[in-house]
């Protein structure tokens, strides 16, 4: 594909980060003990992700408000800095200077530690994605299942906000959140499955790499359980950043602020950031499992990676100017009664692809998967509630 | 690979069962007793991976074995929490010495 | 790097302490969510235990389903079943001191046993690593009945504790 005359200056831009902490680390090689080398590059590697990780969530806010400003017909914030770009950093200022208000009844130790527990794990899965080539954090053997794990720790955290509140709003929005979460995390967990058995493997390097193929064709979208699975995990993602058309739990005008009420200034702060960060990373992992990771002509691969997940995140702020929220019985029945029985089906599809893998699989998976949807529609009928008579005493 | 000698990881995993087992003797409130269950359950899946780990020839069995003890444990305490609910509907309480009704 | 191996060492017998800290928080503990979140602690812990062992998919297996599941699944059924105003009640039964001496009795008979018994601990087996694959081959084909069996006790499960926990429906006339 890179012509033999670039492949050299190409792969210099690639590996630009790489070969900076190599130099770094040799650097410090003249003057520190070899055990202390070893810290040292487990320091440089999570302090690169704590500070990547606030620093992209400043400026995905920044992205959100001002594509959901030209949805709605209107500009941006646009007044702090040129296009508004300094808009995180005075939305930072304000956070860190509010009064941190903590109700008189509230359970103090839980309630401090939510917001903080929460973070967490949404910082700690920017360790298995795969940034670039050779560019992934930690390279685990199971990282796609440390991935799912850890960010399921995330609805403890939400219970304890809500609970800990003493507030009724907040733990009608935290059963709710956590209702919601737990069921989205199953089909989403079933609809990697294929990905994971077509690459053989959990680690995200290697399904990146397993995706490799003459013009990017190989990506796994471009196949028919390929779709299916990126529909549904994006779908899921969505669900579990808490974000429209999903966001019940945080549902503005009904339920005051869901489980985040009776937070104010830094440890709200600490809950924005989980839930964009959250955002970010289940997108970045969309991105490799389907859409080929950080495969691609021309550019470095990190480039390539961070534009597919500003991709996805670009549809999820378009999901959130176009959809009203969906209302909590739909909500539990599309993940339960049609997501679930939709990624088992696909599980299905992946085996007879990789047993027949020519031009008739796409014909009897096509037509599989028509009969199958038809049928869970048609199942999924919602029905009008009967209307209750109020009885007027005589 | 760190290594810890084998009695020590079964102490640490006696000290758990016998703290969980403290628990489900002492406590009162049924959903206590399950959890104190559940850190029994841990302490033994602990000691099967320790010995499949130090002494075993076919590796895998300890780990599989040990999956379904998490299968098992989560079984058991959905079954065990939906009748608490189903108590707590009609008897209002969660308290064991107050389920009494049938001591002569 | 022998000081990093001191290091991990130590890393892991306070790791272990810690656990036993949560676990004693957990069966001492008068606030019931408390409770729910040392168990939480304790269950993470004893991931991270197993990564020590070499068992990550156990590790990775152990924080989705006790943690992301049972977990949630107890503090649900305390959301549901305990007063919002939580008055403090006594949360032992008359039985505590009986029982922590049988339990010393108990811990010093089988340590003695623990300590005294030459288990066969063999360096093959300290050196051999088992794969995810290797797994999903043995659940498959040696284990494959047990597999089954489980799944069957699961859709039981499912299905009883939705029977169990269900309200009944008022009659209309």
């Amino acid at each position: 594909m890179i012509p033999p005359m670039l492949r050299g200056i190409e792969f210099n831009v690639d590996m630009i980060f790489v070969t900076a902490k190599a130099w770094i680390l040799s650097l410090l090689a003249q003057f520190l003990p070899a055990w202390l080398l070893v810290l040292a590059s487990i320091v440089i590697s999570g302090v690169v992700i704590l500070c990547l990780g606030p620093v992209i969530m400043m400026y995905l806010t920044l992205l959100e408000r001002k594509l959901l400003g030209r949805i709605q017909n209107r500009y941006g914030p646009n007044r702090v800095g040129k296009w508004g770009l300094l808009q995180p950093i005075a939305d930072g200022i304000k956070m860190f200077t509010k009064e941190d208000i903590v109700p008189a009844n509230a359970d103090k130790i839980v309630h401090l530690l939510a917001p903080i527990v929460i973070v967490v794990p949404a910082l700690m899965v920017f360790l298995v994605v795969p940034f670039g080539e050779r560019m992934t954090a930690v390279n685990l053997n199971i990282g796609l299942l440390f991935f799912i794990a850890v960010s399921s720790i995330t609805i403890l955290p939400i219970f304890m906000g809500s609970w800990a509140s003493r507030n009724k709003y907040s733990l009608l929005g935290g059963m709710r959140t956590a209702a919601q979460m737990i069921s989205y995390e199953i089909p989403m967990t079933l609809a990697v499955v294929p990905a994971i058995m077509m690459s053989q493997s959990l680690s995200t390097n290697t399904i990146v790499l397993s995706q490799v193929g003459d013009y990017d064709l190989h990506w796994y979208i471009f196949t028919p359980w390929g779709i299916v699975g990126f529909i549904v995990f994006f779908l899921c993602a969505t669900a579990e950043c808490n974000r429209p058309p999903f966001d019940l739990p945080e549902a503005e005008s009904e339920l005051v602020a869901g489980f985040h009420t009776e937070y104010s200034g830094m440890k709200f702060a600490l809950f924005y950031m989980a839930e964009y960060m959250n955002a970010f990373t289940l997108c970045a992992i969309a991105a490799t499992l389907f859409l080929g990771g950080w495969q691609g002509p021309f550019l470095p691969s990190w480039l390539w990676f961070f534009g597919k997940t500003f991709l996805l995140i670009c549809v999820m702020i378009w999901f959130r100017g176009t959809f009203p929220r969906f209302r909590v019985d739909h909500l539990m029945g599309f993940a339960w009664k049609f997501l679930l029985p939709l990624t088992l089906l696909n599980i299905l599809l992946t085996a007879l692809w990789q047993f027949t893998s020519n031009l008739a699989a796409w014909f009897w998976s096509i037509l599989i998967l028509g009969i199958s949807l038809w049928t869970l529609v048609k199942l999924n009928r919602t029905f009008v509630p009967e209307k209750r008579h109020y009885p007027m005493g005589n | 690979m760190i290594v810890l000698p084998l009695s020590h990881i079964l102490i640490f995993s006696l000290l758990l069962f016998a703290i969980g087992l403290y628990g489900a003797l002492v406590r009162r409130n049924i959903i206590g007793i399950l959890i104190s269950i559940e850190l029994m359950l841990n302490a033994a899946n602990v000691n099967l991976i320790a010995f499949s780990k130090y002494t075993s020839l076919a590796p895998e069995t300890g780990q599989i074995f040990a999956f379904f003890v998490i299968a098992l444990a989560a079984a058991a305490a959905a079954v065990g929490l939906a009748i608490v609910l189903a108590l707590y509907r009609i008897r209002k309480t969660v308290y064991t010495d107050e389920v009494n009704l049938l001591k002569w | 790097m022998p000081i990093l191996e001191m290091a991990a060492k130590f890393g892991v017998y306070a790791v272990m302490g810690v656990i036993l800290i949560f676990a004693l928080g957990v069966v001492t503990l008068r606030n019931l969510f408390h409770c729910a979140l040392c168990l939480a602690a304790a269950l993470i812990g004893i991931a991270s235990i197993y990564v020590v062992l070499q068992a990550e998919y156990l590790a990775g297996v152990q924080i989705l389903l006790y943690v992301g599941a049972v977990v949630t699944l107890v503090i649900f059924a305390i959301m549901l079943t305990e007063h919002l105003a939580g008055k403090t009640v006594r949360q032992n039964n008359s039985q505590s001191p009986l029982a922590i001496m049988a339990l010393l009795g108990f811990m010093a008979l089988i340590g003695t046993v623990i300590v005294k018994t030459p288990w066969p601990v063999t360096p093959a087996a300290l050196a051999s690593k088992v794969s995810v694959m290797g797994l999903g081959k043995a659940l498959m084909g040696a284990y494959v009945f047990p597999f089954e069996v489980i799944s069957i006790l699961l859709i039981a499960v499912l299905v009883g504790t939705v029977i169990i926990a269900k309200k009944d429906t008022p009659e209309r006339s």
